[in-house]
């Protein structure tokens, strides 16, 4: 038994009970992970440098990606992932507000500030989806040449981008969509397009004014940082390549330029959104928790400053994305 | 759970009386950035684009600048760090900004050569 007394002060250094750090367990692994998500979050966007400075003559300007906010028609870009970037920091705001509130012990203040906090973590994924979305869809369309290179189409006179809708030709054809009620043995095929490479090839040539922009980004002297259009000539020697129209977005094919854009955009934005609707979730888990007095009974609320800190890590990674995606 | 915390930002030029005032204050200089950051997003003023400082444009140097500013207030103020340990801050902070960089460093100095082998090696891709 005399082992286990306790005395003198070397019993504080070596006898346990010690924080060098001044944080407790559950906040320093919380931090670990956090440290570790921050690493992945890297990894993501060091590989989107990767492939931009690869391909850095030829990547999609965000600008011209990202023109949409829901309600309005027209070309704003930017405004709505301004917003969004706000209602994340608000809810930022609202969860230190709600980890202030629990160190004073103020148990509805806490309650309010949790509830806040959900709320504008469920406008922003809603936000991100709406985002998704439109990307999805697309709005103008574009031709993929055989290069796997994409060429848009704008106005001459505005530079504005025109809709392949606006101009194709409509030319009788007899490929239709294979439907499973037409065949005994039915596989799914491509979809078709609404219009044919042919319809737009031959709008192209009916319509002088139209102008097809590429990829590229003049390096130097006049119109610098501009996607090139190409003139009425080289257009049409470049609509030979055409291999296929593209509608919208996905994993394959993007008519906003070059596949990795759209790759990375849906890896990284969507693992952030995962990160959010987890984060919800257990935002919600311990917003439960506040209102049934788990916290009040146990006499601190460390578990709301814990889940805040991975809130806020949230808003940290979105800072980073916002400005990777959006703004470089 | 009482804490101390330290109220003073921006080097002690700015000293809030409560911590919640300090959040709101933090909400704002945040919103500033955030704004000055989307005004020059959608203006993209031409100087700052076509002039460049290592290799990269100074807009972008400009928007890299006041991300970091932002990660430090979000980190510093909404995540406590500031009214942490030194040596718990440092290990934090430090460990992924060395990885990070060193990360970042290699995998660019790699896409800057294979776009020269695109440029210059014979390659089409661009069709």
């Amino acid at each position: 038994m005399d082992s286990t007394v306790t005395t003198g002060s070397e019993e504080n250094v070596w006898g346990g009970g010690n924080k060098p750090l001044g944080a407790s367990y559950g906040k320093l692994m919380m931090w670990f992970f956090l440290v570790s998500d921050a690493l992945t979050f890297s990894g993501l966007l060091a590989a989107y440098g990767f492939s931009r400075f690869k391909f850095y003559e030829t990547w999609p300007i965000a600008d011209q990606v990202f023109t949409h906010v829901p309600f309005f028609h027209g070309n704003f870009p930017m405004y709505y992932v301004a917003f969004m970037t706000f209602i994340l920091i608000m809810s930022s705001v609202t969860m230190v507000l709600a980890v202030d509130a629990g160190h004073k012990m103020k148990k509805n203040a806490v309650i309010w500030y949790m509830f806040l906090t959900i709320i504008g973590g469920a406008i922003f994924v809603g936000s991100q989806g709406w985002e998704w979305a439109t990307f999805i869809k697309g709005d103008y369309g574009a031709i993929e040449t055989k290069g796997g290179r994409i060429l848009q189409f704008v106005n001459s006179d505005t530079g504005e981008r025109v809709g392949i809708a606006d101009f194709a030709k409509t030319i009788a054809s007899e490929r239709v969509n294979h439907e499973s009620k037409n065949g005994v043995w039915f596989y799914k095929g491509k979809e078709l397009p609404s219009y044919s490479v042919n319809e737009v090839v031959e709008g192209f040539k009916a319509n002088p004014n139209i102008a097809i922009r590429t990829e590229q980004i003049i390096q130097k002297g006049e119109g610098q940082g501009e996607k090139v259009i190409l003139s009425r000539a080289e257009a049409l020697k470049k609509l030979n390549n055409a291999s296929q129209v593209v509608e919208g977005a996905n994993l394959i094919h993007n008519e906003y330029g070059s596949r990795l854009f759209a790759d990375f955009f849906f890896f990284i934005t969507g693992f952030h959104g995962f990160h959010v609707t987890s984060g919800v979730v257990i935002n919600l888990i311990i917003f439960f928790n506040v209102i049934l007095g788990t916290y009040e009974k146990r006499g601190h609320y460390e578990m709301v400053e814990k889940v805040g800190l991975y809130w806020h890590f949230v808003d940290l990674v979105w800072v980073f994305v916002f400005t990777f995606f959006y703004l470089v | 759970m009482a804490h101390d915390h330290k109220l003073e930002i921006f080097r002690g030029l700015v000293k809030f009386k409560s911590n919640t005032q300090k959040i709101w204050g933090v909400l704002i200089f945040l919103t500033l950035v955030t704004i000055v950051e989307v005004v020059l997003g959608i203006i993209k003023p031409a100087s700052l684009m076509h002039n460049s400082f290592l290799g990269m444009k100074l807009l972008n140097w400009i928007f890299i600048i006041l991300t970091l500013v932002k990660a430090y207030y979000i980190s510093w103020d909404f995540m406590h760090l500031r009214d942490e340990k030194t040596s718990l801050r440092r290990s934090i902070v430090w460990t992924p900004i060395f990885l990070v960089v060193y990360l970042v460093f290699i995998l660019l100095v790699e896409a800057n050569y294979i776009n020269d082998v695109f440029t210059n090696g014979f390659v089409t891709w661009n069709f």
